[in-house]
């Protein structure tokens, strides 16, 4: 029966998978970081940056909570390598905030109560947004059709369209 | 958690480097472009490249140009959103249009290549499992062990071709692009394929898909693709019918080409439905003989999504909408049937 090889630093140290320095732009700073490179962007965010707002779900590109923006595009970062991203522009959810204010998606999603566990929103909210700037006035089927790859288990759905709708309307926190 | 198993990276210059880096480096290397199938895969064990070679960063790979002497050419490298919003596809072949907008989520399809999508590794039950599941439940013959878990008497692998673009590609009579260590070479998609879940393309390892041309469509051609499957938002297909027809001004068939996908290790060519129709005004009568005649072509195997005898029944049924949406004829739904919600 077939073993799987299980790999660890020092094995790819030994067979020269060293370290590579990876240089990301997150929401706006350049940062510098030596990782492996077979880690994600998502392990890298997560791991190395610090940057745990950005979810660990499925890994397989399956449920859409680790979404982030790659030069505007919602992306899966559980699908794209961390030597990938380089010289892109990467935002993850905390990027989202202007000038220390939430962001409107972010106020209309508290207003409604639209969170309920909370694990899928950094990924709602970031496609959401894409969503939002380049159609500033998405009808309901448009809002259910950019956020069908974002899966909730607590299958709160309604409350998250409305919170998207909320925000394109400008009515949040009123 | 599951991490990727440790690779070594190789990012490609240009075509040629990287043809000549799979020809190199033999089985152990493996192209990738987007990687949403190889990642995955490897992360479960079921691909186990030492060398990745990334194919993501050449601009060779991209273009949608539609007026090229070939009809439109479609770099391999443009990702689905790319080709699903393109105008000129939208306008021309609309089918290919819908087909690569159904892939997975809108985020999937922002980093998936259309070229990935067309050669995208078959599926099964058994197959696309964690290491661990497959380990616990046994190896199939697709990886590491070597029965078949869905047919255990079968001499070969029932994996199921899952593409969604790729029927369209053959019902339009599009060519690929390869390029390999002795040049171009150009293969009619229809020749792509074989009906073998382990073995399942014609194409050389180290050749790369360098793009598509789809030869432009006739006067009086129409093209659809229709999708079966669980979830509307995203699933792969279980059934998938992809046809094209050319009609003449006073609405007969002058040509047509229906393609099933999800029913075998490739796609599947109905001609015997096509000949029915060929010649002839299409009536709802002639419709429902060629949707029984690529009914009994589809053997669906019960190791996908929804039960094996469901997707054979649907093959008729899916048909029959597709031809109908093509000859404008409006059918009354099934019995018992809901009208089904187009995302």
């Amino acid at each position: 029966m077939p073993k799987r090889k299980k790999s660890s630093k020092t094995d790819a140290a030994q067979k020269g998978w060293a370290k590579r320095l990876l240089r990301l732009k997150v929401n706006g700073e350049i940062k510098e970081v030596a990782t492996e490179t077979s880690k994600t962007l998502l392990e890298v965010l997560r791991e190395d940056l610090n940057l745990t707002g950005t979810k660990h779900g499925c890994e397989l590109g399956e449920c859409g909570t680790c979404t982030v923006l790659i030069n505007g595009d919602a992306v899966l970062s559980c699908l794209v390598l961390g030597v990938e991203s380089e010289d892109a522009e990467i935002v993850t959810v905390e990027g989202l905030m202007r000038d220390s204010q939430p962001h409107p998606l972010q106020r209309a999603f508290a207003d409604l109560g639209a969170t309920q566990c909370g694990y899928c929103i950094p990924g709602i909210l970031l496609t959401a947004k894409v969503l939002l700037d380049k159609n500033p006035h998405p009808t309901r089927d448009e809002v259910r059709e950019a956020l069908s790859g974002n899966l909730c288990r607590c299958t709160g759905y309604t409350k998250i369209l409305e919170a998207v709708e909320l925000a394109a309307r400008g009515e949040e926190g009123q | 958690m599951l991490r990727l198993p440790e690779f070594n990276y190789i990012r490609a210059k240009s075509l040629k480097q990287a043809g000549r880096l799979l020809a190199d480096l033999g089985p152990e290397a493996m192209a990738v472009a987007g990687g949403t199938d190889v990642y995955p895969k490897m992360k479960r064990g079921q691909f186990t490249p030492r060398h990745l070679v990334s194919l993501r960063f050449l601009s060779e790979l991209r273009g949608i140009r539609p007026g090229t002497k070939d009809g439109m050419w479609i770099g391999a490298g443009e990702t689905l959103t790319a080709v699903s919003q393109n105008p000129a596809v939208n306008k021309l072949f609309p089918a290919l249009a819908h087909a690569a907008g159904s892939v997975s989520t809108p985020q999937l399809r922002n980093v998936g290549t259309i070229g990935g999508n067309v050669f995208v590794d078959t599926r099964c039950n058994y197959y696309d499992q964690t290491f661990f599941w497959r380990q616990a439940a046994g190896f199939c013959m697709k990886k590491d062990g070597d029965i078949c878990l869905v047919a255990p008497k079968s001499k070969m692998c029932l994996a199921v071709f899952s593409s969604d673009t790729a029927p369209v590609l053959v019902s339009l009579g599009a060519v690929a692009t390869f390029s390999g260590p002795n040049g171009l070479r150009r293969v009619l998609f229809d020749e792509c394929y074989r009906d073998d879940g382990i073995n399942f393309l014609t194409k050389q390892s180290n050749e790369v898909l360098q793009g598509i041309s789809i030869p432009r469509p006739a006067f009086g051609q129409r093209n659809v693709y229709l999708k079966l499957r669980r979830r509307g938002s995203f699933d792969f297909p279980v059934l998938g019918v992809a046809a094209a027809m050319q009609f003449n001004p006073k609405g007969v068939c002058l040509s047509s080409k229906i393609v099933l996908t999800a029913v075998a290790s490739a796609p599947v060519v109905v001609d015997e439905a096509a000949h029915l129709l060929e010649g002839k005004t299409v009536t709802r009568d002639a419709i429902e003989a060629a949707a029984e005649a690529a009914a009994k072509v589809s053997h669906p195997v019960d190791n996908a999504d929804l039960d094996y005898w469901y997707r054979k029944r649907m093959t008729k049924v899916y048909v029959k909408r597709a031809l109908a949406e093509l000859a404008g004829i409006q059918l009354e739904l099934e019995k018992g049937a809901v009208k089904p919600r187009q995302i």
